[in-house]
């Protein structure tokens, strides 16, 4: 293989040449991979968000598109991200719900990312926990696959229980919390809290603005 | 060049050469998503796939590619695979790609893969490379996959849970619970349990190959050079 005494830039360009074919095969393969995949994955990620949200607001409450009537929020402070989108359900016109997505929660080990649905009246829709770190386990009930535990908020509101009851039982408050892991629990009920507050303040003005345009795509 | 065996090249890579087991490469994503059975599979089909794919670019190529410049040409392929598959995934298995994370694209970093590229795939023609991937790349998904299954049944009690992700709806059915009020073992599905799921299969596997050996020895009554034991 090796024969001595090879002029050193025709071996370093020979190398080169080889190495910036590869370098252009490989870029074609992945261009190609990506033509032939953007479209099925913008699909894959649409279905699995609308079953996020069918999951908290069934599809005959509604007859508008969901996934096209939504507003980009921002509030740190009660929703705990910078950028929660609200997906607003119509029947006919009229308000039906909300939907927050995301809206994060400081669990024991980082971000719960949650999805809360407020109907117009105040009351909760549901929520389900799109993603989290907690412990398997222990905190990870939290997950509807785990544990039936997130349900029991469906049908709260600020009145039900009273403000003050916004807490887990540990703490003086209504909702259970789990043996061994109170922070997982306690976390998720004071974002939900805050975001019924949030949704309180900002009230059913939240329908009226229109979708921004930016970002709708192709239907 | 000696004659290929096709027989001894897959139980090579099944076995007595077995990438997790005996090898000990690509322990970071065998140790981070074996708490299941199906995330165990899951990555391991994936992993089998580039691997298959490498080896037959690599052995393809390997008359022309000059030894200054392989390694990096290997690397690019394999780059240009894994990022391939990243897609397709993301594409048609979404959940499980969301599950896998960050693990799809540290399968470029797996040392099996550039390890037979340039052990093997550079060396041999192009049929036996596409076997040894595929032997190789089983024997990688079969020890996941166990440990896996172990972690996940000693763990929570199932076997099969999240099938649909891989295997579309039909599969959500295969989820089996042993004991509803099984407690499950903290431990198994934490980081510990797959340091020790994985040392208790690497001591059965030299349990079992220690019996053959054994074995071997007691039915060749001639005095023959034993193979040496490692």
């Amino acid at each position: 293989m090796s024969e001595p005494a090879q002029n050193p830039w025709r071996t370093a360009l020979t190398a080169a040449a080889v190495l910036g074919f590869f370098a252009i095969l490989g870029s074609a393969l992945v261009g190609l991979a990506y033509q032939g995949t953007a479209e099925r994955i913008a699909q894959s990620e649409r279905e699995a968000l609308l079953r996020q949200l069918t999951a908290i607001l069934p599809k005959d409450q509604y007859d508008n598109p969901l996934l096209q009537d939504y507003l980009d929020v921002s509030a740190p402070n009660e929703l705990g991200t910078e950028a929660t989108r609200v997906y607003r359900a119509r029947r006919q016109g009229r308000p039906v719900a909300v939907i927050l997505s995301p809206v994060i929660a400081r669990g024991y080990s980082g971000a719960i990312d949650l999805i809360v649905g407020i109907r117009a009246g105040g009351t909760l829709a549901g929520v389900r926990v799109l993603s989290h770190k907690e412990t398997p386990g222990l905190g990870d009930r939290i997950d509807v696959e785990k544990s039936p535990w997130i349900l029991g908020f469906t049908g709260k509101s600020l009145d039900n229980p009273p403000l003050d009851r916004w807490r887990v039982k540990r703490d003086g408050g209504e909702f259970d919390q789990f043996t061994g892991a109170t922070i997982t629990p306690r976390a998720v009920v004071a974002a939900v809290k805050k975001s019924l507050l949030w949704y309180r303040k900002q009230g059913l003005k939240l329908f009226d603005r229109p979708t921004p345009k930016v970002e709708s795509r192709h239907e | 060049m000696s004659e290929i065996s096709y027989r001894r090249i897959v139980t090579d890579g099944l076995w007595h050469n077995n990438q997790a087991l005996v090898a000990l490469l690509g322990l970071c994503p065998l140790m981070a998503v074996t708490n299941s059975l199906v995330n165990g599979l899951g990555l391991g089909l994936a992993t089998t796939a580039v691997l298959l794919m490498s080896n037959l670019s690599v052995s393809t190529i390997r008359h022309w590619v000059r030894a200054e410049v392989r390694l990096p040409v290997f690397v690019l392929i394999i780059a240009s695979f894994v990022t391939a598959v990243e897609l397709v995934m993301h594409a048609w298995f979404h959940e499980l790609y969301k599950i896998l994370g960050i693990f799809i694209p540290l399968i470029v970093t797996n040392c099996t893969i550039i390890g037979r590229a340039e052990a093997f795939a550079s060396r041999n023609p192009v049929a036996a490379s596409g076997v040894d991937a595929v032997s190789i790349g089983l024997g990688f998904t079969a020890v996941l996959s166990l440990l896996g299954a172990s972690r996940e049944l000693i763990g929570q009690g199932t076997l099969f849970s999240g099938a649909h992700l891989l295997f579309g709806e039909v599969a959500r059915a295969w989820e089996l619970t042993l004991n509803a009020d099984y407690p499950g073992v903290l431990l198994a599905i934490l980081p510990p349990g797959a340091f020790m799921g994985l040392g208790t299969l690497i001591a059965l596997k030299n349990l079992i190959d220690r019996y053959f050996d054994r074995r071997r020895a007691e039915l060749a009554p001639a005095p023959a050079t034993e193979p040496e034991q490692a």
